[in-house]
């Protein structure tokens, strides 16, 4: 293709969209309404995405080593629970300062475990974390059959029910997502469908002095190319808006919460990026699929 | 130059346009197609842009047999022929000159060259005062000289005309018929599907008559040989 060639392809898809102005409103439109939508749900999902890794990622496994055992044994533990395929991280803390932090967490009852320090009945400890969260409970497990093994601790039941509950989340959210795209494609499809049939035409008659398929579909492609940018436009600015002035307020009133929102930037931005290129992606599939039963010689 | 060779076309819905037709065009020749509607002269004329193709048998049309040439390559084909319509089939949105230019710029020419020819043809069918003027600003006449311009603007060895007196009145008729004559004087090989009696019968051309899907009669310098 020349220059020229697509010059004009350029030029012939601005202008319909101009000449084909309220089909071009309506399209745009129907592209706005879903992104709006589907960018909405990005958002939510994206935070929840946001906290459950965060979540995850406290995950510990406190491995209470077995008072008996002395340092070769410690050792030889270290080096076993190491060598698990999906440990991260192993982090030894001796039982003084399980203690101290013991009594840190308990705030002003906690002096009185102070007495403690003289005869400290706690036992020395292995922190592991899993590379993947998910394999939390199957490291436990292994670990709990280990020598000088006293108890495996990780929050037993609670995260089995957080790691389900995250998982159904996720799932929802997908399923929601595909659903909403779904359906923008085929209003996106349907209202191109309508501009093209107002112009077969105009098909017709390129077809008759010999322009190629290429050739034909190339103004409808970067018409639908328009369509879906254009759509994108409102949804990105108002979501950026909200979500600036939810964050800002959030920050404000809850700012020692568990849950966290995912910073404006760069989040809004790989926000708008998606929108747009969800957007173009389903503008250019609505008209190629429209302009194709056209398109039979 | 055009020849067909035992063409027979059944429509997907039964009905039989072609029954086995054979016939030879040299370059060059100017043809009237007649015959009662429905006759098969349509699809006769349809065959040789490859707007329809054929059930049985081979049609060469500069040496290409449309009968089996695939979908891809028809777009080439048609730029060697140049295709008139009785209702002009010109775009409304468009000028005169863009009408015109359109056929060019489909086969991605170059402006230069776009503009040359265009000014050319439009020089030739008379409308050289009217580039800026849009279809429905123009007497049918005009139109119809627009859309021939636009057919001839390739250069292409073949023109066929369905019709294309069929929506005007007689002296725009013959108007245009002088413009057909030009176009052949040059060497274009033309096909034309008409009901105008007193052209085919002023002109004394090649006349082929198609009834049932057969030709029933293909004389040199011949008459519409029907009453309407």
């Amino acid at each position: 293709m020349t220059l020229n060639t697509f010059k004009r392809h350029v030029r012939e898809s601005v202008k319909s969209l101009g000449r084909n102005g309220w089909m071009t409103f309506a399209s745009a439109s129907a592209v706005t309404v879903t992104l709006l939508l589907v960018g909405v749900f990005f958002a939510v999902m994206f935070n929840i995405n946001y906290f459950a890794k965060k979540v995850e990622n406290e995950v510990e496994i406190r491995v209470h080593i077995d008072l008996a055992a002395d340092n070769k044994e410690k050792d030889v533990l270290r080096q076993r629970i190491e060598a698990l395929p999906s440990v991260k991280e192993v982090h030894y803390s001796s039982k003084d300062e399980e203690l101290k932090r013991l009594i840190e967490s308990m705030g002003e009852e906690g002096s009185s475990f102070q007495l403690f320090e003289q005869d400290n009945p706690l036992s020395d400890v292995y922190v592991v974390k899993a590379a993947n969260p998910q394999d939390t409970v199957k490291i436990a497990k292994q670990i709990e059959t280990f020598q000088s093994v006293h108890k495996v601790n990780y929050g037993q039941g609670t995260v089995e029910k957080l790691f389900d509950a995250l998982k159904v989340m996720r799932n929802v959210g997908l399923v929601l997502i595909f659903g909403l795209l779904f359906t923008a494609m085929f209003l996106i499809s349907n209202t191109i469908k309508i501009t093209i049939f107002a112009r077969r035409r105009e098909i017709e008659i390129m077809r008759l002095v010999g322009a190629t398929n290429g050739f034909i579909r190339w103004p409808f492609f970067l018409e639908g190319l328009w369509l879906g940018m254009l759509g994108s436009i409102v949804p990105i600015v108002v979501l950026a808006l909200v979500y600036y002035n939810v964050h800002r307020l959030y920050k404000q009133q809850f700012s020692l919460q568990l849950f966290e929102l995912l910073p404006f930037s760069p989040f809004i931005w790989q926000l708008s990026a998606l929108l747009l290129g969800i957007g173009a992606l389903i503008g250019v599939w609505g008209s190629v699929m429209s302009v194709r039963k056209f398109l039979k010689v | 130059m055009i020849e067909m060779q035992d063409v027979y076309k059944t429509y997907p819905n039964g009905v039989v346009a072609l029954n086995g037709v054979s016939v030879r065009i040299k370059q060059g020749e100017f043809v009237y197609v007649v015959g009662p509607s429905g006759a098969g002269k349509s699809t006769f004329i349809k065959m040789m842009y490859r707007e329809e193709k054929p059930t049985s048998g081979t049609i060469m049309v500069n040496g290409v047999n449309l009968a089996n040439i695939k979908d891809s390559k028809v777009p080439l084909l048609r730029r060697n022929i140049g295709v008139v319509f009785q209702d002009f089939k010109l775009l409304p949105t468009l000028t005169v000159y863009e009408n015109v230019a359109f056929a060019l710029e489909v086969i991605e020419e170059s402006p230069k060259v776009i503009r040359k020819k265009v000014m050319e043809v439009l020089d030739l069918v008379g409308l050289k005062h009217k580039i800026r003027s849009y279809p429905n600003e123009l007497s049918g006449g005009e139109q119809q000289r627009v859309s021939i311009a636009r057919s001839i603007v390739n250069s292409p060895k073949i023109v066929i005309a369905d019709e294309p007196t069929g929506n005007l009145d007689p002296e725009t008729s013959w108007g245009i018929m002088e413009l057909f004559e030009k176009i052949n004087e040059r060497g274009t090989t033309i096909v034309m599907a008409t009901h105008n009696k007193e052209i085919v019968n002023a002109t004394r051309r090649r006349v082929i008559a198609i009834e049932n899907g057969t030709i029933v009669r293909d004389e040199a310098k011949g008459e519409y040989g029907y009453d309407a």
